[in-house]
């Protein structure tokens, strides 16, 4: 092993010391040679004869040095390094063609590695946790839902917590953090700032270790301790211009409702590798985190999300089964004081993470990898007309003694070159594209600021490098070297048989690539067309100029005194020029909810589902989003604290506790503290996502509940731009505190919801144009070819008469047969493969006629435009010019 | 040379050199040819430039060392001498050569049927 290992070291090393290795044989040759002649003199010779016969005994001296080189040397090394020398020099020769072909690759490779990045960035890496694989997030409601159906109360965490066996430790964060608004005091306007409430045991759980200062002790994490603050790493550098000294300063931080008011230490600061947002958040930047103080949570129902690191060796499924027991154990204790029995569904936190994006992202790889054929397809149709056109170099190496592994061996390294510096530009390329998606923060896709072409996706390039290479080279290699060495050498244009032989597997390379652009130009046609669907989607509120910004309600947590305060808010409001609506909601749709429940007083005994979405609205505030009143009326400001408790339903809402009957003036239990009457219907409102039906949704007056933090919301007939300081200034000159927030568009909000299908639906549509663009340039390669050749026959069939129409139409028949055919596999290979990705599909069949003939027609006529060209060229040619070449 | 001469197997050439090497200490590569040709009564059929490439071989797997020196006679050359670990590797693969010949001796001499003795 050793002796191997340092033979083939010795081997490298003589590679590099070839010049002093040879002189050095030379000399030991001629010592040799010497020291036989002195014998051979002893014996009694002429030196004439002595010499001649020691040089006999040698044998032939280049013979010796070759074998002394191969024997010390790398043999293959060194062809490889004469193959590259001819490469470069004959690359050189065909620049064009090399850079197109470059380029081609370097676009496939590219994409394929951005992808790959996200793809691993998302799915393959594991979290970027200590021992990810033991974490577990669990949830109730089987996960679905909105957050309070997820989530679970101070005591049933605390309960699981102390009597679990599978878990080494459980924590939780609140996940409500953005119904409190928090604002750090600064020198100037209080500066909002996203704080999330975690358990003490949240960080250490992780393995999440601060490079600043330290994690928070038992007593900060009490009520009235000592308050305590740990800073993210972006935030840290931002507001503080990453000064060391701020750990253990204090700052003062403001939230409402007031668990943490006051000043607060600054105890740490965490890793730039803690991405809070991207794992739990999408989208979402956090700046802060506090303690969740449990004492203070403990009454507001379900509000913890719970995360658990496994025992070593317990599997999920064990834990899942020991939940299944403990919690209705639990809830047999809890009778009283708990809500629901927390059926409890375990999810691997990397599953419930990136799970629902498995398959687009699979769908992603999978066309980004047909593309990635297409180029090779393309390069290798290339290649091999290259290759043609060097017959005549070929046949000559041969006749010189060149065997056919090595002809093979030096097409093969021209395309390994030609993909190697593909790949190096592509690399560039797929670097740029996953710099410009970490920078994406409006898009809802998790991980994706940690997204960068990392190891692996360095070696993914290799190894599409190389695939490309061997793919594009093999088929041109074997093709040409195998060409027959007599008619190759033969003088004369390109020889007929030879010619068309080669045709026919240019076509069928083109048949292919057709075929495989047809199933990718199908693929993104149909997620076109649901992107679209979902677009169309009544959301059933209208999200053109009405933007929200989030104020603050200086009420002290009285109904009595917020009714006035907002009624007053508003008015101001609306007196600005250029806003024609306003009101305001403490949640937003398709951007975070809570549920209650909501049962009609004559249901109050069955034991279904009664769950509803709860939004704390004020009057105004159903029509300046455009939500549509379908009966009643909405609240108003005649709703007051004192008064009878007014609901505002939706359809679905009605549907399920008042079937059949009319809602209006029915009464229900769950909202209010006695029952509420319902005044009003609306339609639905997609409330949680676009693709998803909407769910029973109760909208309640803010005089009568307590709203977690205010939106307010404005429709204007101005940009949002030029409202916003005019409503800043007026908000500051009614409360002094507000913080210096922004408007934010409902529209935003909306792409947020659908940005993970534009990602998917735009990055498909790209592959699709690129590889109809690359299977447009293959057809006109071929039939263009095809043209050249047959110049003499056209030439002469023109002399005898044919119109340059009959001709035009001969070669866009052969273009249209091609096509055709291509076609017809691509478009029955599409049919399988949309069954395969009809799971993503929203509103769109998966042989949805329209995209089928639609994608078949744009194939069918750009590759007809591609043929048309060398067809106008053909009719052109000038008979006379042919017959005189004859 | 006569038609009637050894051709040699794959690595028998090393493995002479190595005895030689270890039987008359260092020598320079035409000294290692001559013993061969000697040695073996002028029955190995060997072109003399063909032990360099062996010498080569042996010295990168460090079998051999190699030095500059003066010959008897005052010429400069090249002397070879066995390492330690090319002791070991001799003693190796002549046991090893040992036991193929024994074993290909036995199979020859197996009495064949029919014809042919």
């Amino acid at each position: 092993m050793i002796d191997a290992f340092r033979r083939t070291w010795n081997r490298v090393l003589a590679m590099f010391r070839r010049d002093r290795l040879d002189t050095d044989l030379d000399a030991e040759i001629a010592s040799h040679v010497e020291a036989a002649t002195e014998e051979n003199l002893r014996l009694g010779m002429g030196l004439e004869e002595a010499r001649r016969r020691a040089l006999v005994r040698f044998g032939s001296v280049s013979r010796a040095m070759e074998q002394h080189r191969e024997a010390r040397g790398l043999p293959a090394l060194d062809v490889l390094g004469q193959d590259l020398r001819f490469t470069f020099r004959t690359l050189r020769r065909d620049s064009a063609l090399a850079s197109i072909v470059i380029l081609v690759l370097a676009l496939g490779v590219g994409a394929n590695v951005a992808v790959f990045s996200v793809v691993n960035t998302i799915l393959l890496r594991p979290l970027p946790f200590h021992n990810p694989n033991q974490l577990v997030w669990l949830a109730t409601n089987g996960g679905k839902g909105g957050l309070s159906d997820q989530t679970y109360t101070v005591s049933a965490f605390e309960e699981f917590q102390r009597h679990n066996q599978s878990f080494q430790e459980v924590t939780s964060y609140q996940t409500f953090f953005n119904s409190i608004q928090y604002k750090l005091a600064g020198k100037s306007d209080p500066v909002p700032i996203v704080a999330v409430e975690v358990a003490e045991n949240f960080f250490p759980l992780l393995g999440v270790e601060p490079p600043l200062g330290r994690l928070f002790t038992p007593d900060e994490c009490r009520k009235g301790g000592r308050p305590a603050a740990l800073l993210s790493y972006p935030f840290w550098k931002r507001q503080f211009g990453g000064d060391p000294s701020i750990v253990g300063r204090t700052v003062t931080i403001n939230a409402a409702p007031a668990d943490i008011s006051g000043p607060v230490t600054v105890i740490g600061v965490l890793p730039a590798s803690f991405d809070f947002g991207s794992v739990f958040s999408p989208g979402m930047q956090v700046d802060v985190f506090v303690p969740a103080y449990m004492d203070f949570w403990r009454t507001w129902g379900n509000t913890l999300a719970v995360i658990g690191r496994l025992k070593p060796g317990v599997a999920l499924a064990q834990a899942q089964a020991e939940a299944d027991i403990l919690f209705p154990q639990l809830r047999a204790i809890h009778r009283q004081d708990w809500y629901s029995d927390y059926k409890s569904t375990l999810f691997g936190l990397q599953d419930r993470v990136s799970g629902k994006l498995r398959r687009s992202l699979y769908v992603l790889w999978c066309a980004v990898g047909l593309m990635l054929l297409i180029v090779c397809i393309n390069v290798s149709n290339l290649l091999l007309a290259r290759g043609m056109s060097r017959g005549k170099e070929f046949a000559m190496r041969t006749a010189l003694g060149a065997g056919r592994g090595r002809l093979i061996r030096q097409l093969l390294t021209e395309s390994l070159v030609l993909s190697g510096a593909g790949a190096m530009l592509g690399l560039a390329f797929a670097w740029a594209v996953t710099f410009y998606l970490a920078r994406q923060n409006q898009m809802a896709l998790p991980l994706l600021s940690t997204v960068r072409v990392d190891v692996a996706a360095f070696a993914w390039t290799m190894l599409t490098a190389i695939a490309a290479g061997v793919i594009s080279g093999l088929l041109p290699a074997f093709k040409v070297s195998g060409s027959n060495l007599q008619e190759s050498l033969k003088d004369g244009g390109p020889g007929m048989t030879h010619g068309r032989r080669h045709e026919r597997l240019r076509s069928t390379l083109v048949v292919s690539e057709m075929a495989l652009a047809c199933v990718l130009l199908i693929g993104a046609g149909l997620l076109g067309r649901s992107f679209l669907r979902l677009l169309d989607v009544d959301l059933g509120f209208a999200p053109t100029r009405v933007a929200a910004i989030k104020i603050e309600v200086a009420d002290g947590g009285s109904r009595e005194r917020r009714g006035p305060m907002v009624q007053q808010i508003l008015e101001r409001v609306r007196a600005i020029p250029g806003i024609e609506a306003a009101g305001t909601t403490d949640m937003l749709p398709l951007d975070r909810n809570r549920s209650w429940g909501l049962v009609a007083k004559e249901n109050v005994n069955d034991r279904q589902d009664h769950g509803t979405f709860v939004y704390v609205v004020s009057p105004g505030y159903l029509e300046t989003m455009g939500m549509r009143l379908r009966r009643g009326r909405d609240i108003s400001w005649h709703d007051r604290s004192d008064s009878e408790c007014a609901i505002v339903i939706n359809e679905v809402a009605a549907r399920r506790e008042w079937p059949g009957q009319d809602p209006i003036g029915r009464l229900a239990y769950g909202i209010c503290k006695g029952e509420a009457r319902v005044v009003g219907v609306i339609s639905d409102v997609r409330e949680s996502s676009l693709e998803e039906q909407a769910s029973v949704q109760t909208y309640i007056p803010l005089t009568q509940a307590d709203p977690e933090g205010a939106e307010l919301v404005v429709r204007t007939r101005l940009p949002v731009a030029a409202v916003e300081p005019p409503v800043l200034s007026t908000l500051r000159s009614l409360n002094p505190g507000q913080p210096h927030t922004q408007f934010r568009a409902i529209q935003q909000i909306v792409d947020h919801a659908v940005s993970p299908r534009r990602f998917l639906m735009l990055l498909v549509t790209s592959f699709a144009a690129f590889g109809l663009v690359l299977a447009s340039l293959g057809i006109y390669g071929v039939i263009s070819y095809s043209v050249t050749r047959q110049s003499q026959e056209i030439g002469i069939r023109i002399a005898l008469g044919a119109s340059a129409a009959r001709v035009q139409l001969g070669v866009v028949g052969q273009t249209l047969r091609l096509t055709l055919i291509g076609i017809g596999i691509g478009g029955a290979a599409s049919f399988a493969v949309a069954k395969g990705i009809a799971s993503l599909l929203f509103g769109t069949e998966p042989s949805d006629p329209l995209i089928f003939t639609a994608m078949m027609s744009l194939l069918g006529a750009v590759a007809l435009l591609a043929g048309h060209i060398p067809a106008r060229r053909a009719s052109r040619i000038d008979p006379m010019a042919v017959l005189r070449g004859l | 040379m006569g038609k009637d001469r050894l051709e040699l197997l794959q690595g028998t050439l090393d493995l002479m050199v190595l005895r030689t090497l270890a039987g008359m200490g260092p020598l320079h590569g035409y000294g290692i040819a001559r013993r061969i040709e000697q040695v073996s009564g002028e029955e190995v059929l060997l072109n003399q430039g063909t032990i360099y490439a062996s010498l080569v071989r042996l010295q990168q797997r460090g079998w051999i060392s190699a030095e500059w020196g003066v010959s008897e006679n005052h010429r400069k050359a090249k002397f070879y001498a066995i390492t330690c670990h090319g002791r070991k590797q001799l003693a190796q693969n002549t046991a090893y050569w040992r036991r193929l010949t024994d074993l290909m001796g036995r199979m020859l001499a197996f009495p064949s049927k029919g014809a042919e003795e």
